[in-house]
């Protein structure tokens, strides 16, 4: 039974990383400041999402057996529930504002052909 | 799992790296402020591995708070950017 649940873990695990990674690679290579907002926007909220997901299923297969455990650690799935929703919430909203702050104060999207910025 | 935990750890922090480069490279205000939203978004689950690497309760309270701050800071730094003040009237 443990067995099944590690290995859904791991697997919620490798995929936030892998999606960090891309959204990371992103920032890193694409030509302009929309397209970087782009790849980073939306790869890292999943990500991370995915990431604070399998440490939930971790805890609730792990931690909660425990008997008599503290009322924090007891407190920790909430927190992590309020984590996911909060992401969810922010991450997007904070690209959105830094994008239409750059847009209206002028920020040109590159074209195809011009020099990479 | 602990191992496990380790190597996603030090995954983020190699993520964190890169967007790092794109902090000190990226040309003009606009790309430093993103990155540094990535950064700090990356440092939220970050904080929550090393609270289960550690066992301890206390970093995520510190992973929510740093969340409020970094929504917080983003916005804040955008309505600056974008008015030149960031509370108007």
């Amino acid at each position: 039974m443990i067995g099944i649940i590690e290995i859904i873990v791991v697997i919620l695990l490798a995929a936030g990383v892998f999606f960090m990674l891309t959204g990371a690679i992103g920032l890193l290579r694409f030509p302009d400041f929309y397209t970087r907002l782009h790849a980073t926007g939306k790869c890292d909220t999943l990500g991370e999402v995915l990431i604070i997901a399998g440490l939930l299923l971790h805890h609730f297969f792990v931690y909660s057996s425990v008997p008599g455990a503290e009322l924090s650690v007891k407190l920790v799935p909430v927190k992590l529930l309020f984590l996911i929703v909060f992401i969810f919430l922010a991450n997007p909203t904070a690209t959105h504002a830094i994008m239409k702050a750059a847009y209206n104060t002028g920020e040109k999207p590159w074209k195809v052909g011009e020099e990479r910025k | 799992m602990i191992k496990i935990f380790l190597a996603v750890g030090l995954l983020i922090a190699l993520t964190i790296l890169l967007a790092l480069c794109r902090t000190v490279l990226g040309p003009g205000v606009f790309n430093r402020v993103a990155a540094i939203n990535v950064i700090g978004t990356k440092t939220i689950v970050l904080l929550v591995i090393i609270g289960y690497i550690f066992e301890r309760p206390l970093f995520f309270d510190i992973s929510l708070l740093y969340a409020l701050l970094n929504f917080i800071g983003t916005l804040a730094f955008a309505k600056y950017l974008e008015r030149g003040e960031v509370w108007s009237g």
